[in-house]
């Protein structure tokens, strides 16, 4: 068994181009969740409507990546202003139902007969990145230390997202530490409170929304852009779920939460996938018990078990405060 | 105190006009079901004065007061605050007006720091616009001159040694003195509190009535929901009663509770219904 190989695939997979992607989309999930106490179990639409805004540009209309991009950011836009225009008035449980919703209903439009012509239905578009990779200043080869090595695409893509996740992780912390911000934390304490204070409650809590769902745009173009395609069926409901999952492990409000949450969530991931198949290959786990096919599931079983185990011990996630999550809970 | 007090004051009448009246209500309505929960014909407050507004469970003290300040949407009726109508408007345009309110139940910001839970409620923020929220130097100026005020504040009502600590760790009597301190720090003209006293210790309590007095000697007007009758005779300058959600009875605490209206609608009741919890003081006081 080649531990050296599960360590590098683990480390390949903490710091590569999707940790990042998870990065930023969970960054904009924690403003929404985390800070503002709105729950939006749907943020895999705003990175459904983001890498399709770039694409159906590219693709569908022959306009340029960076037009493109301005779609998808307008796409999120509207997307956060007819969820929330509705939902934000009413108690936090109508906007999770209207998200988690839209967010499948979204996926089925975009793989539908209906809008093949535009969005390529079930077989989705492909290569509109190639302006993106045009502007790598990286000589094709691997590069790397140790047995972590990347192609020079992916490493374009890494540079770019993590550059992405520090630019908005220093705006992020500039406005939660803002009087804006403090408007923002109160809202998710006690929104009647604020409002008995003179705050317009429902323009803070749009402002939040459309941020967060430019933020999941922004992870959903370039997880586009890194695979050089969008399906449908990569933005299943479960993107969401594993948002959260990694928002919770790192601590939700916390600016650097996510970021953490991300790297470990897909380290531990590849390494446990990494682990089992060698541990099959190498014939220490017999075959019959768990076959290489199964790895898939079993990791995230096993990851369902870590998570429990972190809710119990641990719930307030690795950066986040257990005194303050105790008095969260009113 | 105040010469309301002592001078010849407004007539003991339910909806007398009162000189220099800040709040004025007019056939202010509410029904749940067919019952009219709250139906007030005309309520006058006066300007630098503190009103009680009692009753027995029930009377629409708290429904009037989520109506006033928008909570809760009447049937009918208007109501102007310094001459402005704030009838249809929002929570939050209605207290920027200056009619500031606080809750029966405190609703303290639990992971926000006692600090922060003062400079929330500091009228318009430069730094509260998204807009500016990111350039620092917009709103430093204007941040600095809240917390020096907020500071004062949390001296004046002895939180000061909690600044810096989560409002989620503060005791009842502690949050009730915040609540009041964060009405404040949004400078308002007058105060609905919502059963300030209610869950408070005595001396605690004692302590509360000494501040809400002082405010009102510094022009603060005040307006309150109680039901204990002793604390209302002791603090208020004018007493306001409801009951089966209509004003029964107006008038000076020295009065009102020999007005024969007051006997019946209020306290009459504890003899009728011995077990109604709540419309007798002395119960109430010996939990």
């Amino acid at each position: 068994m080649d531990f050296s190989a599960v360590l590098a695939d683990a480390i390949r997979s903490g710091i590569g181009p999707i940790a990042a992607v998870f990065a930023i989309a969970a960054m904009g999930l924690n403003l929404h969740f985390g800070y503002t106490g709105l729950l939006n179990f749907g943020q895999v639409g705003f990175m459904l409507v983001g890498g399709y805004g770039l694409a159906i540009t590219v693709v569908t209309w022959g306009g340029s990546m960076w037009l493109g991009i301005l779609v998808g950011l307008a796409s999120a836009l509207v997307l956060a202003l007819l969820l929330g225009l509705p939902t934000l008035r009413l108690r936090a449980d109508y906007l999770a139902i209207a998200t988690i919703a839209a967010g499948e209903t979204l996926r089925i439009f975009y793989r539908s007969g209906w809008a093949e012509p535009t969005t390529g239905g079930v077989f989705g578009l492909q290569r509109f990145a190639g302006d993106f990779y045009a502007l790598n200043p990286m000589p094709p080869g691997r590069y790397g230390l140790w047995e972590v090595r990347f192609g020079a695409r992916d490493l374009w893509v890494m540079l770019v997202g993590w550059t992405l996740v520090l630019v908005i992780g220093l705006l992020l912390a500039l406005l939660v530490h803002s009087p804006w911000g403090r408007v923002i934390r109160s809202v998710r304490e006690d929104e009647t409170a604020v409002r008995s204070l003179g705050k317009n409650v429902y323009a803070y809590k749009m402002q939040s929304l459309v941020i967060g769902g430019l933020l999941g745009a922004v992870a959903g173009m370039l997880q586009a852009i890194q695979v050089q395609s969008v399906n449908p069926d990569s933005f299943d409901p479960a993107v969401t779920f594993f948002l959260y999952t990694l928002l919770v492990l790192g601590g939700a409000g916390r600016i650097l939460g996510p970021v953490v949450g991300s790297v470990l969530f897909w380290f531990v991931l590849t390494f446990v996938d990494s682990a089992l198949r060698q541990a099959i290959g190498a014939g220490i786990v017999p075959s019959d018990v768990i076959s290489t096919s199964e790895v898939g599931a079993v990791r995230f079983a096993l990851v369902g078990l870590a998570l429990i185990l972190l809710v119990a011990f641990r719930p307030q996630g690795i950066l986040g405060s257990r005194k303050e999550m105790l008095l969260g809970d009113r | 105190m105040t010469a309301d007090r002592t001078g010849p004051g407004p007539a003991p009448e339910p909806g007398v006009r009162k000189p220099g009246a800040l709040l004025v209500l007019d056939g202010v309505r509410r029904c749940f079901g067919g019952i009219a929960a709250v139906h007030v014909e005309h309520l006058e407050v006066q300007r630098g004065t503190i009103t009680a507004l009692i009753g027995p469970n029930g009377a629409g003290k708290t429904t009037l007061f989520n109506l006033v300040s928008g909570f809760d949407r009447p049937d009918g009726g208007r109501w102007t605050f310094a001459g402005r109508r704030l009838d249809g408007r929002s929570p939050h345009r209605i207290a920027r007006s200056g009619l500031v309110r606080t809750f029966q139940l405190t609703r303290t910001l639990a992971r926000l720091t006692v600090l922060e839970n003062l400079l929330l409620a500091a009228p318009a923020q430069r730094g509260e616009r998204l807009s500016a929220a990111l350039f620092a130097p917009v709103w430093r100026g204007q941040e600095r001159a809240h917390r020096a005020r907020a500071d004062e504040l949390l001296v004046r009502f002895r939180l000061d040694r909690l600044r810096d600590e989560y409002a989620g760790t503060l005791s009842g009597g502690q949050r009730k003195l915040l609540e009041l301190a964060r009405a404040l720090m949004a400078r308002p003209q007058m105060l609905l509190l919502d059963e300030p006293m209610a869950g408070v210790n005595p001396a605690l309590a004692q302590s509360l009535l000494g501040h809400i007095t002082q405010l009102r000697d510094e022009g603060l007007t005040v307006c309150f929901v109680e039901h204990d009758m002793d604390v209302v005779m002791g603090v208020s300058d004018w007493v306001a009663v409801m009951a089966g959600g209509r004003l029964v009875a107006e008038g000076p605490p020295a009065t009102i509770g020999r007005n024969p209206d007051v006997v019946d609608a209020y306290l009459g009741r504890r003899h009728d219904e011995p077990e109604a919890d709540g419309a007798d003081p002395r119960r109430r006081k010996g939990r």
